[in-house]
């Protein structure tokens, strides 16, 4: 029973747990809290994955500012509970066990696999070491520089969109 | 002896934790004590002087009216968060206190460096992670209270810490570029030398970007317009009371702490000395700053002082004087040099915060923000491009 | 039994996204339908940072980053799209903006 065993079946309860709250819950706001949950435990994940500047920015730029704004819009348009409609019965009765019996399926052949065998932490782990943020930016800035560059356009056309959307109608 | 041996990180690790929150709480207690008396000296006032001598034991009288308080829910508040707002608030406040380094890490026990919990090599951008999360704090508490004026400023509080979050890490990237590594060990290991080499000379524009955006991060003057009291009854926190009233005290204090130890590391060269290596001397500093430091508590006790504040006060003394003899001791002498640098550096932090805290008038929020976004941000943006430009032209 | 192979991560990253489905489907407030969206995403994601560990290749977790950084801008967009829909049609419900002109 080693650490990183332990703190990856913690983190997994608590990212399927906060999924399930985020279904369950009936107040969005208990949703949003229920996802940041997700997201953190998702951090600690990749952590013990070895992607520390991952984690940060996971952190850092998904649940420390877009779920703020989530948070925000929310408390702004003041979402109260949610009204429950009767969903149709095939979706409830047959549609949901068939969707967890897909998920079984792609469990079940992904466990034996190659890649599923390998060890990631404990005893015999492959690239063991932490994911260093030097190397990471090298591939980041000399291979993937196009993208990046266009990922930051994308970003200014959002926050463009985003300032004329907000806009109450001149 | 063994099994502390071979548990060397565990035992070590739970011992360093226990003593820094010790140590830590204490030290919140008497920030909010050395506030008082400061803002009181600049307003030509005492501050508080009767609880204890000179006013020591204030801390603990506050402590134990905010126990005794009566603890009052309001009545459609969401339960879970109106308790889980100051929870937060106050354990991530706490929690970034355990990446920061007090002295070097080559002072070590049982093969475990002392002076820092967790000595991680992206230190910086965890510190910046919890703190992101730390609005949460704030935003939750005002929208749980369900009432107007915790939820106006909740939501004021928070934009305004988002919106000042990105200048503060802006501002703090041209250091990086300079010191090339994310650990703080790696940050101070740069500024090595004398005071010539800390990095608030050449990064003096990011030194100050970063300090106003500080302030405005941990709201306080004259960025607190979300929790003055003239304005919005006490904003976010108007609901609560007694405990949870402390704990968004605490973990406000905390905060500054932080941000006052981040900008010693990130620019006043952390636990490193302002003299060279060389001048032997600085040796004797801590041990003879605290004699004297006892030598005037005996004045006052002797001069000053009556009654019952004369018995506290004599104590005072002779712990100044104890702690000045161990810090001459030879085995002490060297260890003690790292956090006697840092603490110091800190102490001067805390005291520029409540000086601006007793003389500046608060921004309105629009002024607030307008001075956030179309001020700090581009001048951020200028120092990392500037410092980017000096470093690739002087590397080739 | 005290290693973590990578099928672990697989296998908690499918539930993760079957349950972001499912949230997806059968949720009306249209927040919540969001959420359920960027649940999905955070499941591919670990996905993503699971296969990078196994095969040693960096270029995993280049993807999450954009990952991260596209879901950001969307969610900035797609919200100012929900505040200006909320205050046209005052609901929330997804099932009352089925009307394509108001």
């Amino acid at each position: 029973m080693s650490i990183p065993f332990i703190l990856f079946f913690i983190c997994a309860a608590a990212a399927v747990l906060g999924a399930v709250l985020l279904i369950v819950a009936r107040e969005p706001i208990h949703s949003a809290l229920a996802l940041i949950l997700v997201m953190m435990s998702l951090a600690v994940l990749y952590l013990l994955l070895g992607a520390e500047f991952i984690a940060a920015v996971q952190v850092i730029v998904y649940a420390g500012a877009v779920m703020v704004l989530f948070v925000f819009v929310i408390m702004l348009l003041n979402a109260g509970v949610e009204v429950r409609t009767n969903y149709s019965k095939i979706a409830k009765y047959v549609g949901v066990p068939l969707g967890f019996f897909l998920l079984l399926e792609v469990a079940y052949w992904m466990w034996g696999s190659a890649v599923g065998t390998t060890v990631a932490n404990g005893a015999g782990a492959v690239n063991a070491d932490a994911v260093s943020t030097v190397d990471l930016s090298n591939l980041l800035f000399r291979d993937y520089l196009f993208p990046f560059e266009a990922t930051s356009i994308l970003v200014l056309i959002a926050i463009v969109g985003a300032l004329v959307l907000a806009k109450k109608g001149e | 002896m063994d099994f502390i041996a071979q548990h060397a990180v565990l035992v070590v690790s739970l011992a360093k934790i226990a003593v820094l929150l010790f140590v830590v709480m204490t030290a919140l207690a008497y920030v909010t004590w050395f506030e008082r008396k400061v803002v009181a000296h600049i307003q030509s006032r005492w501050g508080p002087y009767y609880v204890g001598a000179h006013g020591l034991l204030q801390p603990l009288a506050d402590g134990l009216k905010f126990l005794f308080k009566e603890d009052v829910t309001p009545p459609a508040a969401d339960r879970l968060m109106y308790v889980l707002a100051p929870f937060l608030a106050l354990s991530l406040a706490l929690t970034t206190l355990a990446l920061i380094p007090f002295g070097p890490p080559s002072v070590q026990l049982f093969g475990q460096p002392v002076f820092i919990v967790a000595n991680s090599s992206i230190g910086l951008l965890f510190l910046f992670a919890i703190t992101s999360i730390g609005v949460y704090g704030v935003a939750l508490a005002g929208w749980s209270s369900n009432s107007k004026y915790p939820l106006l400023g909740g939501l004021r509080s928070s934009a305004q810490m988002i919106s000042y979050e990105v200048s503060l890490t802006l501002s703090v990237v041209g250091v990086l570029l300079l010191a090339g590594s994310f650990s703080f060990n790696g940050i101070i290991e740069h500024q090595y030398g004398s005071i010539r080499h800390w990095h608030v000379w050449p990064q003096i524009i990011g030194f100050l970007c970063y300090i106003t955006a500080a302030i405005a991060e941990t709201n306080r003057v004259p960025f607190d317009l979300p929790e003055a009291e003239t304005e919005l009854v006490a904003g976010f926190h108007t609901e609560y009371s007694s405990f949870k009233f402390a704990m968004f005290f605490m973990a406000e204090y905390a905060n500054m702490i932080t941000v006052s130890c981040l900008a010693t590391i990130l620019f006043f060269g952390g636990w490193l000395s302002p003299f060279p290596d060389s001048w032997k001397w600085q040796l004797y500093l801590p041990g003879a700053g605290l004699v004297l430091l006892g030598l005037y508590c005996a004045y006052d006790t002797a001069v000053h002082m009556r009654g019952i504040a004369r018995i506290q006060f004599a104590v005072v003394t002779l712990l100044c004087f104890a702690g000045g003899l161990i810090c001459l001791a030879p085995s002490v002498m060297q260890v003690i040099q790292g956090p006697f640098w840092f603490v110091t550096k800190v102490i001067g932090f805390l005291f520029v915060y409540v000086w601006i805290r007793g003389t500046l008038p608060r921004f309105r929020y629009d002024q607030l923000m307008s001075f956030g976004w179309k001020l700090l941000l581009p001048v951020s943006l200028v120092n990392l491009v500037a410092t980017a430009l000096v470093i690739l032209l002087r590397h080739g | 039994m005290s290693v973590v192979p990578v099928s672990y991560y697989l296998v908690l990253s499918a539930v993760l996204f079957g349950l972001g489905v499912v949230g997806f489907v059968f949720k009306r407030n249209i927040i919540t339908i969001y959420m359920a969206i960027e649940l999905m995403l955070n499941a591919v994601n670990l996905a993503f940072v699971a296969f990078a560990r196994a095969h040693g290749d960096l270029a995993g977790l280049v993807y999450v980053f954009f990952v991260i950084v596209v879901a950001a801008a969307e969610a900035a967009v797609g919200l100012a799209i929900v505040i200006t829909i909320a205050h046209n049609r005052r609901t929330l419900n997804v099932e009352d903006v089925n009307l394509l002109k108001f």
